[in-house]
């Protein structure tokens, strides 16, 4: 019964979100307050409706019900719970009932919390948002159906790809999500603004929590799969430019573009038009990233949908959102004009810049991920575009944007003296090029990667604390003044300060994992061991060892130093006997400057076992770095003037109680 | 039974991408070695090169690259012989050639577009004059200064 439950109020969110997409767009034209006031318990209802639909999935899931043809093929009893539960976004269907039930969710809270909205904007901002999502429940219950019933339900289920029964991938794919699904609104308020004619402060204060928002689980979403690659993958690989990473970063780098540019929009009234079209191009790139995955036109490793139907589907979906909205931007655009005046030298600059690089970068991304498959359909010539060219044309982006972050960040408004807002940054500059050259001193025969990329990560992060030193008068007021300017500076300057010194720290984890990472391949007897650096790891032999659902070989290791055993690492080869597949699980011993990683290979024809052992260099910060962005992301959404209604913007065709 | 058979199969297929046995006794040689997989594709693998994949035919690879650079190939010589076998889809970073212009000069290309865009737009703002005064705030303005 649950099932079906789970079906019927899915078609009837499909059917209110049919309405809510109509209804008020036609009363936000008429200027008919009742029809425009349909949109917000249309949108709560959705919201509920599709909840119960993916709550009776989890229930099916839970209780390993076989007679779903989605739990015979993604579950099995023996599964663990955890793995139960985040089994049901773990397949095609599943993962775009998750998918659908983010996006209602989003317009349940543009429902709920959207009273300072003029009616009219809220009316079209939440039809927009129905539009997108009945093309989804369309796709889904005419191609994707998750509650499908088998007449001879299976004694069990065929289980979950293991590789995916793993807590960092388990919660990967709902962060991206939220942050894929996040960034809808910020489209529905562009075609809203673009179909009422007006863009103003008070409606890039309403995009930019929702953009914020998006970004922030967009980082920990990427964050926790770039983790997971690197633990569970095998050799500590923590990017690779997969079709599918780059679908969620191109979003991601688009969306970072659109953070920056609303704040243009909200406190200069300048860049709207451009704003505009930024989130129409940053959910577009949402729903490419979608369409890469699900459709298995660009195959990988996590393309589950290989289905040239439902592609086809998604297709139209992304031809008529993103066609449609491109069509009404060309025509509206044009009336968006902007007012304001600022110099060569000013903040507004260099965000222009700062959208430029951002924009450009993601459309290098996007070109090389695409360019296999339009090569192939145009020339029929088969190419590859991998992780060599992206690494050649993607980082010159990063660096000229690590180079002018610093500078940009303190320039002021409107006009600015370059000299003069580079005054305080010299200490930074100093202090860069010092630990630059003291890594191209110190390392042997290294890359030139690391002294650049420290120098670069010095900047940027020393660059983030000199501004917010300047802000707070540090060492130039009393401790007891500059404590309290700290105290009221807006969060979004909080916010700013934290995710620059969190990008700084990224690139830092990368530059040196790049360039210093140590390996070793051997094949070890039991009791030899292996120096890497002040290192000893010392193999104490294989153990046979069950898990719940799996069994393994087990290998010893211990790790020394100094003469003194520091850790012991159990790296592991697991096989999952109902899904038949063998993984890796690598034994890392974490600390803040490096991670000894020990991998377990094969036994080799002299009885020895093949091992890999790495050290990596400041890895986690990496991942440190993404935490702290976002994390920057989450300071600056407490600011204040996001809670108060924007001045000036009393509602409109108020109706007078009754 | 069948299902013990089936857990010592898996192991024994689960390959271990470079194996120590295939390593070069040359450091510097091996290290070319290394370099150079990672440029190459495994060509039943997705997005994988041979140096990090599992699979049969990427060992065959490792192998062939290695038998090359012993041999005395440079490292150019030792890719051309790679794409002469199996056409130029091994490559993972595609040629910088006519048919791929596309792929190499968006960026550039863009980044100059945008950067000549940006440039004109900036300027246009900083040469603007600020909304001027409407006919009857100039009229108060001058009533005030008259004053």
């Amino acid at each position: 019964m649950t099932a079906e439950l789970g079906h019927f109020t899915l078609i009837l969110a499909f059917i209110i979100a049919l309405a809510q997409s109509i209804v008020p767009l036609i009363g936000a034209h008429k200027g008919w307050s009742d029809w425009m006031r349909i949109a917000g318990p249309a949108a709560q209802v959705q919201f509920v409706l599709v909840g119960i639909s993916f709550a009776m999935l989890t229930v099916a899931f839970v209780t390993s019900d076989f007679s779903l043809w989605l739990v015979a093929n993604n579950s099995h009893s023996t599964k663990p719970m955890l793995y139960k539960i985040t089994g049901v976004w773990g397949n095609h269907e599943g993962s775009m009932l998750l998918w659908v039930s983010i996006l209602a969710l989003f317009g349940a809270m543009v429902a709920v919390w959207g009273g300072n909205l003029p009616p009219s904007l809220k009316a079209r901002v939440l039809s927009v948002q129905a539009m997108i999502g009945a093309a989804f429940y369309a796709f889904i219950l005419f191609t994707s159906n998750p509650f499908m019933r088998l007449a001879r339900p299976p004694m069990d289920g065929e289980g979950l790809n293991p590789l995916l029964q793993d807590p960092g991938l388990a919660f990967h794919p709902p962060f991206l999500y939220l942050g894929y699904v996040g960034l809808s609104m910020a489209f529905s308020f562009a075609v809203a603004a673009l179909i009422e004619g007006r863009v103003d402060a008070a409606w890039a204060r309403w995009v930019r929590p929702w953009t914020l928002a998006a970004w922030l689980f967009l980082t920990i979403g990427i964050g926790l799969g770039s983790w997971w690659a690197y633990y569970e993958l095998g050799w500590g690989g923590w990017w690779f430019w997969d079709p599918v990473e780059n679908a969620s970063f191109m979003p991601w780098l688009v969306a970072a573009a659109l953070l920056h540019s609303a704040i243009v929009v909200e406190k200069r009234d300048a860049l709207k038009s451009w704003t505009i079209l930024l989130a129409i191009l940053a959910f577009s790139f949402s729903l490419i990233g979608t369409f890469i995955v699900r459709s298995g036109v660009i195959t990988s490793v996590h393309a589950f949908a290989n289905d040239p139907e439902r592609g086809v589907f998604i297709l139209i979906i992304l031809a008529v959102a993103i066609g449609g909205a491109l069509t009404l931007y060309t025509l509206r655009a044009p009336m968006l004009k902007t007012t304001a005046v600022f110099g060569m030298v000013s903040r507004e600059s260099a965000l222009v810049m700062n959208n430029l690089l951002l924009t450009v970068s993601a459309a290098v991304v996007f070109v090389g991920t695409i360019w296999p498959l339009v090569a192939e359909m145009t020339t029929g010539a088969k190419i590859s575009v991998g992780a060599p060219f992206f690494n050649l044309a993607f980082t010159p982006f990063v660096i000229a944007l690590a180079v002018i972050l610093p500078i940009g960040a303190m320039l002021p408004w409107k006009r600015g003296n370059l000299t003069r807002a580079a005054q305080p940054l010299w200490g930074a500059v100093a202090l860069s090029v010092t630990l630059g050259a003291v890594v191209w001193a110190v390392q042997t025969g290294g890359r030139v990667m690391a002294p650049i990329g420290v120098a670069l990560a010095t900047w940027v992060v020393a660059g983030a604390l000199a501004d917010f030193g300047q802000r707070v008068k540090l060492f130039r007021a009393p401790a007891a003044e500059s404590a309290r300017r700290a105290r009221n500076l807006p969060g979004g300057d909080w916010g700013k300060m934290i995710a620059h010194v969190g990008f700084g720290l990224t690139i830092f984890g990368i530059a040196t994992i790049t360039a210093w990472e140590l390996e070793d391949i051997r094949t070890m007897q039991v009791g030899d061991s292996v120096t890497l650096r002040q290192y000893d790891i010392r193999f104490d032999g294989v153990d046979q060892v069950r898990g719940p659902n799996y069994v393994a070989q087990q290998g010893t290791f211990t790790l020394i130093t100094d003469g003194r055993e520091i850790a012991t690492l159990h790296p592991e080869k697991r096989i999952y006997p109902v899904e038949a597949m063998p993984t890796t699980e690598a034994a890392i011993n974490q600390s803040l400057t490096r991670d000894v990683y020990v991998v377990l290979g094969d036994q080799q024809d002299d009885g020895g076992w093949a091992v890999r052992s790495y050290i990596k260099p400041f890895a986690n910060w990496i991942w440190i770095g993404t935490i702290i962005m976002g994390l920057g992301g989450v300071v600056s959404l407490t600011d204040r003037r996001f809670r108060v209604a924007a001045p000036g913007h009393k509602p409109l065709n108020a109706v007078p109680a009754e | 039974m069948i299902r013990l058979m089936l857990i010592a199969l898996a192991f024994a297929t689960a390959a271990f991408a470079v194996e120590p046995d295939e390593m070069l006794e040359d450091p510097i040689l091996e290290a070319r070695a290394r370099e150079i997989s990672q440029e190459l594709r495994c060509l039943v693998c997705q997005n994988e090169n041979i140096d990090d994949s599992n699979a049969e035919l990427a060992r065959d690879l490792r192998l062939l690259v290695r038998e090359r650079l012993t041999e005395g190939d440079s490292d150019e010589q030792v890719v051309a012989y790679v794409v002469h076998r199996y056409g130029e889809y091994v490559l993972l970073r595609p040629t910088l050639s006519a048919k791929n212009l596309i792929l190499w000069l968006t960026g550039p290309f863009l980044l100059i577009l945008g950067g000549i865009l940006a440039v004109l737009f900036v300027r246009g703002r900083a040469g603007a004059t600020p909304d001027g005064l409407s006919a009857d705030e100039e009229a108060r303005l001058k009533q005030l200064l008259d004053e």
